[in-house]
Protein backbone atom coordinates (compact mmCIF):
# COMPACT_ATOMS: atom_id res chain seq x y z
CA UNK A 1 0.00 0.00 0.00
CA UNK A 2 2.67 2.53 1.20
CA UNK A 3 4.78 1.73 -2.41
CA UNK A 4 1.61 2.16 -4.03
CA UNK A 5 1.02 5.23 -2.69
CA UNK A 6 4.90 6.28 -3.11
CA UNK A 7 4.45 5.80 -6.97
CA UNK A 8 1.03 7.86 -7.15
CA UNK A 9 3.38 10.63 -5.85
CA UNK A 10 4.84 10.83 -9.31
CA UNK A 11 4.84 12.75 -12.03
CA UNK A 12 3.72 9.52 -14.13
CA UNK A 13 1.94 6.52 -13.49
CA UNK A 14 4.58 3.29 -13.05
CA UNK A 15 4.45 1.45 -16.68
CA UNK A 16 2.48 -1.35 -14.23
CA UNK A 17 -0.45 0.63 -13.82
CA UNK A 18 -0.15 2.01 -17.50
CA UNK A 19 -0.20 -2.02 -18.47
CA UNK A 20 -3.35 -2.43 -16.52
CA UNK A 21 -5.06 0.67 -17.73
CA UNK A 22 -4.43 -0.45 -21.26
CA UNK A 23 -5.67 -3.86 -21.01
CA UNK A 24 -8.45 -3.04 -18.44
CA UNK A 25 -9.65 -0.27 -19.85
CA UNK A 26 -10.78 -1.58 -23.52
CA UNK A 27 -12.54 -3.97 -21.35
CA UNK A 28 -14.75 -1.74 -19.14
CA UNK A 29 -15.06 -0.18 -23.12
CA UNK A 30 -16.97 -2.91 -23.94
CA UNK A 31 -18.61 -3.61 -21.17
CA UNK A 32 -20.11 -0.52 -21.52
CA UNK A 33 -21.02 -0.82 -25.44
CA UNK A 34 -22.40 -4.54 -24.02
CA UNK A 35 -24.74 -2.76 -21.91
CA UNK A 36 -26.17 0.04 -24.78
CA UNK A 37 -26.63 -2.66 -27.57
CA UNK A 38 -27.39 -6.26 -25.83
CA UNK A 39 -31.12 -7.09 -26.72
CA UNK A 40 -31.15 -9.14 -23.46
CA UNK A 41 -31.47 -6.92 -20.38
CA UNK A 42 -29.82 -9.44 -18.53
CA UNK A 43 -26.74 -10.09 -20.93
CA UNK A 44 -26.71 -6.01 -20.26
CA UNK A 45 -26.80 -6.33 -16.94
CA UNK A 46 -23.83 -8.94 -16.74
CA UNK A 47 -21.88 -6.43 -18.87
CA UNK A 48 -22.13 -3.66 -16.47
CA UNK A 49 -21.67 -5.90 -13.71
CA UNK A 50 -18.16 -6.49 -15.69
CA UNK A 51 -17.55 -3.03 -15.98
CA UNK A 52 -18.18 -1.95 -12.83
CA UNK A 53 -15.53 -4.87 -11.48
CA UNK A 54 -12.95 -3.31 -13.68
CA UNK A 55 -14.00 0.57 -12.59
CA UNK A 56 -13.25 -0.77 -8.77
CA UNK A 57 -9.53 -1.95 -9.96
CA UNK A 58 -9.00 1.57 -11.43
CA UNK A 59 -10.39 2.98 -8.28
CA UNK A 60 -7.70 0.65 -6.10
CA UNK A 61 -5.05 2.08 -8.77
CA UNK A 62 -5.88 5.62 -8.18
CA UNK A 63 -5.25 5.30 -4.38
CA UNK A 64 -8.65 5.14 -3.47
CA UNK A 65 -8.58 1.94 -1.63
CA UNK A 66 -11.83 2.78 0.24
CA UNK A 67 -14.12 2.91 -2.73
CA UNK A 68 -12.69 0.25 -4.60
CA UNK A 69 -13.72 -1.99 -2.10
CA UNK A 70 -17.66 -0.15 -1.60
CA UNK A 71 -17.54 -0.38 -5.48
CA UNK A 72 -17.34 -4.26 -5.41
CA UNK A 73 -19.62 -4.58 -2.23
CA UNK A 74 -22.41 -1.95 -3.07
CA UNK A 75 -22.48 -1.61 -6.88
CA UNK A 76 -21.43 -5.35 -8.29
CA UNK A 77 -22.47 -6.93 -5.05
CA UNK A 78 -26.04 -5.38 -4.05
CA UNK A 79 -27.23 -2.96 -7.24
CA UNK A 80 -26.49 -5.09 -9.65
CA UNK A 81 -27.76 -8.05 -7.69
CA UNK A 82 -30.88 -5.71 -6.89
CA UNK A 83 -31.72 -4.97 -10.77
CA UNK A 84 -31.11 -8.80 -11.57
CA UNK A 85 -34.06 -9.59 -9.14
CA UNK A 86 -36.61 -6.95 -10.68
CA UNK A 87 -35.53 -8.69 -14.26
CA UNK A 88 -36.37 -12.00 -12.94
CA UNK A 89 -39.25 -10.34 -11.31
CA UNK A 90 -40.11 -8.57 -14.87
CA UNK A 91 -39.39 -11.29 -17.15
CA UNK A 92 -35.90 -12.36 -18.08
CA UNK A 93 -36.75 -13.55 -21.63
CA UNK A 94 -38.17 -9.47 -22.32
CA UNK A 95 -36.11 -7.71 -25.25
CA UNK A 96 -36.32 -4.64 -26.91
CA UNK A 97 -38.97 -4.07 -29.31
CA UNK A 98 -37.21 -2.71 -32.89
CA UNK A 99 -39.99 -0.88 -33.38
CA UNK A 100 -39.13 3.10 -33.22
CA UNK A 101 -42.04 4.84 -32.18
CA UNK A 102 -40.40 8.50 -33.27
CA UNK A 103 -39.08 8.72 -36.91
CA UNK A 104 -35.61 8.88 -36.78
CA UNK A 105 -35.00 9.06 -33.21
CA UNK A 106 -32.06 6.35 -32.99
CA UNK A 107 -30.05 8.19 -35.74
CA UNK A 108 -30.70 11.83 -33.76
CA UNK A 109 -29.99 10.29 -30.34
CA UNK A 110 -26.68 8.17 -31.80
CA UNK A 111 -25.15 12.10 -33.21
CA UNK A 112 -26.56 13.45 -30.08
CA UNK A 113 -24.02 10.54 -27.98
CA UNK A 114 -21.44 11.19 -30.66
CA UNK A 115 -21.61 15.05 -29.95
CA UNK A 116 -21.02 14.51 -26.40
CA UNK A 117 -18.19 12.55 -26.51
CA UNK A 118 -16.29 14.70 -28.90
CA UNK A 119 -17.19 17.66 -26.51
CA UNK A 120 -16.18 15.75 -23.23
CA UNK A 121 -13.21 14.51 -25.04
CA UNK A 122 -11.48 17.61 -26.20
CA UNK A 123 -12.86 19.59 -23.14
CA UNK A 124 -10.48 17.30 -21.20
CA UNK A 125 -7.94 17.72 -24.08
CA UNK A 126 -8.08 21.12 -23.14
CA UNK A 127 -7.51 21.30 -19.69
CA UNK A 128 -4.62 19.12 -19.74
CA UNK A 129 -2.56 20.22 -16.78
CA UNK A 130 0.34 17.36 -17.48
CA UNK A 131 1.52 16.84 -13.64
CA UNK A 132 -0.71 15.75 -10.59
CA UNK A 133 -0.18 15.36 -7.15
CA UNK A 134 -0.90 12.14 -6.11
CA UNK A 135 -2.54 10.88 -3.00
CA UNK A 136 1.02 9.97 -0.94
CA UNK A 137 0.48 12.67 1.68
CA UNK A 138 -3.33 12.21 1.42
CA UNK A 139 -3.93 8.68 1.99
CA UNK A 140 -0.46 8.94 4.72
CA UNK A 141 -2.42 7.91 7.59
CA UNK A 142 -4.34 5.33 5.53
CA UNK A 143 -7.16 6.27 3.22
CA UNK A 144 -9.52 4.97 5.18
CA UNK A 145 -8.54 7.16 8.21
CA UNK A 146 -8.48 9.92 5.69
CA UNK A 147 -11.68 9.97 4.63
CA UNK A 148 -12.98 9.46 7.88
CA UNK A 149 -11.69 12.72 9.35
CA UNK A 150 -13.12 14.12 6.03
CA UNK A 151 -16.61 13.08 6.57
CA UNK A 152 -16.97 13.47 10.12
CA UNK A 153 -15.87 16.68 10.06
CA UNK A 154 -16.50 18.90 6.79
CA UNK A 155 -18.78 16.83 5.58
CA UNK A 156 -20.81 15.78 8.99
CA UNK A 157 -24.09 17.60 7.32
CA UNK A 158 -23.94 15.86 4.21
CA UNK A 159 -22.98 12.77 5.77
CA UNK A 160 -26.41 12.99 7.85
CA UNK A 161 -28.65 14.41 5.10
CA UNK A 162 -27.73 11.22 3.23
CA UNK A 163 -28.73 8.99 6.23
CA UNK A 164 -31.99 10.57 5.96
CA UNK A 165 -32.33 10.01 2.41
CA UNK A 166 -31.71 6.24 2.87
CA UNK A 167 -34.08 6.11 5.14
CA UNK A 168 -37.04 7.63 3.02
CA UNK A 169 -35.42 5.66 0.35
CA UNK A 170 -36.05 2.45 1.79
CA UNK A 171 -39.73 3.38 3.55
CA UNK A 172 -41.01 4.69 0.14
CA UNK A 173 -40.01 1.85 -1.74
CA UNK A 174 -41.66 -0.47 0.85
CA UNK A 175 -44.66 1.64 0.27
CA UNK A 176 -44.62 1.90 -3.21
CA UNK A 177 -44.16 -2.25 -4.34
CA UNK A 178 -46.63 -2.84 -1.42
CA UNK A 179 -50.28 -3.73 -2.24
CA UNK A 180 -53.43 -3.61 0.06
CA UNK A 181 -55.85 -6.79 -0.49
CA UNK A 182 -58.50 -4.82 -1.20
CA UNK A 183 -61.26 -7.71 -0.05
CA UNK A 184 -60.40 -10.95 1.81
CA UNK A 185 -58.57 -14.01 0.23
CA UNK A 186 -61.64 -16.67 -0.58
CA UNK A 187 -61.66 -19.54 1.71
CA UNK A 188 -62.19 -23.05 0.27
CA UNK A 189 -66.06 -23.91 1.68
CA UNK A 190 -66.57 -20.44 -0.08
CA UNK A 191 -65.15 -20.89 -3.08
CA UNK A 192 -66.69 -24.40 -3.14
CA UNK A 193 -70.15 -22.97 -2.66
CA UNK A 194 -69.75 -20.32 -5.19
CA UNK A 195 -68.89 -23.05 -7.91
CA UNK A 196 -72.23 -24.89 -6.88
CA UNK A 197 -74.47 -21.78 -6.96
CA UNK A 198 -72.86 -20.92 -10.54
CA UNK A 199 -73.26 -24.51 -11.30
CA UNK A 200 -70.20 -24.09 -12.97
CA UNK A 201 -67.84 -27.54 -12.34
CA UNK A 202 -69.32 -28.54 -9.53
CA UNK A 203 -67.83 -31.73 -9.69
CA UNK A 204 -63.58 -31.72 -9.36
CA UNK A 205 -61.97 -30.95 -12.98
CA UNK A 206 -60.76 -33.76 -15.10
CA UNK A 207 -57.23 -35.40 -14.59
CA UNK A 208 -54.56 -34.59 -17.14
CA UNK A 209 -52.92 -37.62 -19.56
CA UNK A 210 -54.09 -39.53 -21.79
CA UNK A 211 -54.13 -43.50 -21.50
CA UNK A 212 -52.39 -45.20 -19.29
CA UNK A 213 -48.84 -44.27 -21.31
CA UNK A 214 -48.84 -40.59 -20.02
CA UNK A 215 -50.36 -39.47 -16.77
CA UNK A 216 -48.04 -36.35 -16.65
CA UNK A 217 -49.63 -33.12 -15.10
CA UNK A 218 -48.50 -31.49 -17.98
CA UNK A 219 -50.48 -33.43 -20.77
CA UNK A 220 -53.97 -32.55 -21.43
CA UNK A 221 -56.29 -35.22 -21.65
CA UNK A 222 -58.24 -35.97 -24.79
CA UNK A 223 -61.66 -35.75 -25.38
CA UNK A 224 -63.37 -38.48 -27.13
CA UNK A 225 -62.86 -36.68 -30.31
CA UNK A 226 -59.00 -36.69 -29.98
CA UNK A 227 -58.80 -32.69 -29.45
CA UNK A 228 -56.80 -32.01 -25.86
CA UNK A 229 -59.08 -31.00 -23.10
CA UNK A 230 -58.27 -27.24 -22.07
CA UNK A 231 -59.70 -28.36 -18.35
CA UNK A 232 -57.28 -30.70 -17.69
CA UNK A 233 -54.13 -29.01 -17.01
CA UNK A 234 -53.33 -26.52 -14.87
CA UNK A 235 -53.38 -22.88 -16.11
CA UNK A 236 -50.36 -21.79 -14.76
CA UNK A 237 -48.57 -24.57 -16.59
CA UNK A 238 -50.26 -23.28 -19.75
CA UNK A 239 -49.26 -19.13 -18.80
CA UNK A 240 -45.72 -20.36 -19.30
CA UNK A 241 -46.09 -22.38 -22.06
CA UNK A 242 -44.85 -25.55 -20.13
CA UNK A 243 -48.15 -27.99 -21.68
CA UNK A 244 -47.03 -30.48 -23.82
CA UNK A 245 -49.06 -31.43 -26.95
CA UNK A 246 -50.92 -34.69 -27.70
CA UNK A 247 -50.47 -35.04 -31.54
CA UNK A 248 -51.82 -37.58 -33.69
CA UNK A 249 -48.48 -39.10 -34.08
CA UNK A 250 -48.12 -39.78 -30.03
CA UNK A 251 -51.72 -41.55 -30.58
CA UNK A 252 -50.51 -43.27 -33.61
CA UNK A 253 -47.04 -44.64 -31.43
CA UNK A 254 -49.93 -45.60 -28.62
CA UNK A 255 -51.81 -47.98 -31.23
CA UNK A 256 -48.68 -49.88 -32.64
CA UNK A 257 -47.74 -50.00 -29.41
CA UNK A 258 -51.56 -51.90 -28.47
CA UNK A 259 -50.50 -53.79 -31.73
CA UNK A 260 -47.36 -55.09 -30.39
CA UNK A 261 -48.36 -55.99 -27.30
CA UNK A 262 -51.81 -58.31 -29.12
CA UNK A 263 -48.96 -59.80 -30.90
CA UNK A 264 -46.58 -60.65 -27.83
CA UNK A 265 -50.03 -62.24 -25.83
CA UNK A 266 -50.54 -64.15 -29.18
CA UNK A 267 -54.09 -62.01 -29.42
CA UNK A 268 -54.31 -62.05 -33.26
CA UNK A 269 -56.86 -59.20 -33.87
CA UNK A 270 -57.03 -56.64 -36.82
CA UNK A 271 -55.93 -53.31 -36.29
CA UNK A 272 -59.18 -50.90 -35.56
CA UNK A 273 -60.97 -53.36 -34.17
CA UNK A 274 -63.03 -52.77 -30.95
CA UNK A 275 -62.02 -55.59 -29.53
CA UNK A 276 -58.43 -53.92 -29.86
CA UNK A 277 -59.30 -51.24 -28.98
CA UNK A 278 -60.50 -52.12 -25.48
CA UNK A 279 -57.38 -52.45 -23.94
CA UNK A 280 -56.18 -48.58 -24.78
CA UNK A 281 -59.90 -48.26 -23.53
CA UNK A 282 -59.45 -49.77 -20.34
CA UNK A 283 -56.49 -47.70 -19.38
CA UNK A 284 -57.74 -44.46 -21.01
CA UNK A 285 -61.19 -44.78 -18.61
CA UNK A 286 -58.68 -45.85 -15.69
CA UNK A 287 -56.99 -42.31 -16.30
CA UNK A 288 -59.74 -40.51 -15.79
CA UNK A 289 -61.97 -39.92 -19.13
CA UNK A 290 -64.44 -41.01 -17.04
CA UNK A 291 -64.15 -38.24 -14.57
CA UNK A 292 -63.20 -35.60 -17.20
CA UNK A 293 -67.17 -34.65 -16.90
CA UNK A 294 -67.00 -34.84 -20.66
CA UNK A 295 -70.56 -36.42 -20.95
CA UNK A 296 -69.92 -38.86 -23.31
CA UNK A 297 -70.94 -42.19 -23.40
CA UNK A 298 -68.53 -45.08 -23.57
CA UNK A 299 -70.54 -45.98 -26.78
CA UNK A 300 -69.81 -42.94 -28.24
CA UNK A 301 -65.97 -42.81 -26.23
CA UNK A 302 -65.03 -46.00 -28.26
CA UNK A 303 -66.58 -44.64 -31.61
CA UNK A 304 -64.10 -41.58 -31.15
CA UNK A 305 -60.93 -43.47 -30.15
CA UNK A 306 -61.54 -45.73 -32.96
CA UNK A 307 -62.08 -42.81 -35.94
CA UNK A 308 -59.10 -41.49 -34.01
CA UNK A 309 -56.82 -44.43 -34.41
CA UNK A 310 -57.99 -44.52 -38.47
CA UNK A 311 -56.68 -41.12 -38.83
CA UNK A 312 -53.76 -41.68 -37.47
CA UNK A 313 -52.54 -44.36 -39.47
CA UNK A 314 -53.67 -42.43 -42.81
CA UNK B 1 0.79 7.23 -18.84
CA UNK B 2 -0.45 10.17 -17.16
CA UNK B 3 -3.98 9.91 -15.38
CA UNK B 4 -5.54 11.76 -17.73
CA UNK B 5 -6.34 8.75 -19.57
CA UNK B 6 -8.65 7.82 -16.88
CA UNK B 7 -10.44 10.63 -17.10
CA UNK B 8 -10.90 10.55 -21.04
CA UNK B 9 -12.12 6.86 -19.97
CA UNK B 10 -14.32 7.99 -17.64
CA UNK B 11 -15.91 10.47 -20.40
CA UNK B 12 -16.14 7.35 -22.78
CA UNK B 13 -18.28 5.61 -20.40
CA UNK B 14 -20.30 8.36 -19.86
CA UNK B 15 -21.42 9.05 -23.65
CA UNK B 16 -22.18 5.07 -23.79
CA UNK B 17 -24.73 5.33 -21.23
CA UNK B 18 -26.04 8.55 -22.46
CA UNK B 19 -26.33 7.07 -26.09
CA UNK B 20 -28.23 4.09 -23.96
CA UNK B 21 -30.27 6.24 -22.23
CA UNK B 22 -31.43 7.67 -25.35
CA UNK B 23 -31.62 4.29 -27.43
CA UNK B 24 -33.06 1.84 -25.51
CA UNK B 25 -36.95 1.24 -25.01
CA UNK B 26 -36.61 -1.35 -21.47
CA UNK B 27 -36.89 1.15 -18.37
CA UNK B 28 -34.62 -1.24 -16.66
CA UNK B 29 -32.11 -1.27 -19.37
CA UNK B 30 -31.96 2.46 -19.43
CA UNK B 31 -31.70 2.65 -15.56
CA UNK B 32 -28.91 0.82 -16.07
CA UNK B 33 -27.28 3.16 -18.08
CA UNK B 34 -27.95 5.89 -15.71
CA UNK B 35 -25.91 3.97 -13.52
CA UNK B 36 -22.84 3.51 -15.83
CA UNK B 37 -23.17 7.36 -16.03
CA UNK B 38 -22.83 7.74 -12.30
CA UNK B 39 -20.04 4.95 -12.20
CA UNK B 40 -18.25 7.19 -14.86
CA UNK B 41 -18.66 10.09 -12.63
CA UNK B 42 -17.09 8.73 -10.30
CA UNK B 43 -14.02 7.48 -11.64
CA UNK B 44 -13.56 10.83 -13.16
CA UNK B 45 -14.10 12.15 -9.21
CA UNK B 46 -11.74 9.49 -7.75
CA UNK B 47 -8.87 10.77 -10.42
CA UNK B 48 -9.20 14.13 -9.59
CA UNK B 49 -8.77 13.41 -6.33
CA UNK B 50 -5.89 11.96 -7.07
CA UNK B 51 -4.71 14.56 -9.43
CA UNK B 52 -5.24 17.57 -6.53
CA UNK B 53 -3.59 15.05 -3.60
CA UNK B 54 -6.79 15.59 -1.51
CA UNK B 55 -9.41 13.19 -0.64
CA UNK B 56 -12.19 15.66 -1.04
CA UNK B 57 -13.00 13.79 -4.36
CA UNK B 58 -13.16 10.69 -2.83
CA UNK B 59 -15.92 11.88 -0.91
CA UNK B 60 -17.99 13.00 -3.31
CA UNK B 61 -17.65 10.05 -4.91
CA UNK B 62 -18.83 8.27 -2.20
CA UNK B 63 -21.70 10.46 -1.86
CA UNK B 64 -22.55 9.73 -5.24
CA UNK B 65 -22.72 6.45 -4.46
CA UNK B 66 -24.93 6.27 -1.63
CA UNK B 67 -27.63 8.59 -3.16
CA UNK B 68 -27.32 6.20 -6.23
CA UNK B 69 -28.14 3.46 -4.16
CA UNK B 70 -31.29 4.90 -2.62
CA UNK B 71 -32.34 6.48 -6.32
CA UNK B 72 -31.78 2.72 -7.42
CA UNK B 73 -34.12 1.42 -4.62
CA UNK B 74 -36.83 3.83 -5.52
CA UNK B 75 -36.07 3.93 -9.37
CA UNK B 76 -36.83 -0.24 -9.14
CA UNK B 77 -39.74 0.07 -6.89
CA UNK B 78 -41.26 2.73 -9.58
CA UNK B 79 -40.49 -0.16 -12.59
CA UNK B 80 -42.12 -2.74 -10.16
CA UNK B 81 -45.48 -0.45 -10.22
CA UNK B 82 -45.41 0.43 -13.44
CA UNK B 83 -44.83 -2.88 -14.65
CA UNK B 84 -47.87 -4.15 -12.61
CA UNK B 85 -50.16 -2.07 -13.86
CA UNK B 86 -49.60 -2.24 -17.59
CA UNK B 87 -47.42 -5.70 -18.05
CA UNK B 88 -44.89 -3.75 -19.77
CA UNK B 89 -41.36 -2.32 -18.81
CA UNK B 90 -40.78 -0.02 -21.87
CA UNK B 91 -40.79 3.10 -21.52
CA UNK B 92 -42.82 3.98 -24.47
CA UNK B 93 -45.71 2.21 -23.09
CA UNK B 94 -45.61 4.38 -20.06
CA UNK B 95 -46.14 7.78 -21.94
CA UNK B 96 -49.14 8.94 -19.93
CA UNK B 97 -49.65 9.45 -16.63
CA UNK B 98 -52.89 8.10 -16.52
CA UNK B 99 -54.05 4.55 -16.63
Amino acid sequence: MSTLASLAAETSTSSGEAAQFWVLGPIALLGGLGTVLMRRAVYSALCLAGTMVILALFYLANGAYFLGMVQIVVYTGAVMMLFLFVLMLVGVSSTDSLKETLKGQRWLAAGCALGLGLLLVAGIGQASTGSFTGLAQANSEGNVQGLASLLFTRYVVAFEVTGVLLTIAAVGATLMTHRERLERAKSQREQAEARVRENKHVPPLPAPGVYARHNAVDLPGLLPDGTPSELTVNPTLRARGQVREVHQEALAAVRALEQRTNRHHGRAEAPGEPGGNGGAHGANGANGVNGKGVGAGSAADDEGAVTDAEEARK
Amino acid sequence: MSPENYLYLSALLFTLGAAGVLLRRNAIVVFMCVELMLNAANLALVTFSRMHGNLDGQILAFFVMVVAAAEVVVGLAIIVTVYRSRHSASVDDASLMKL
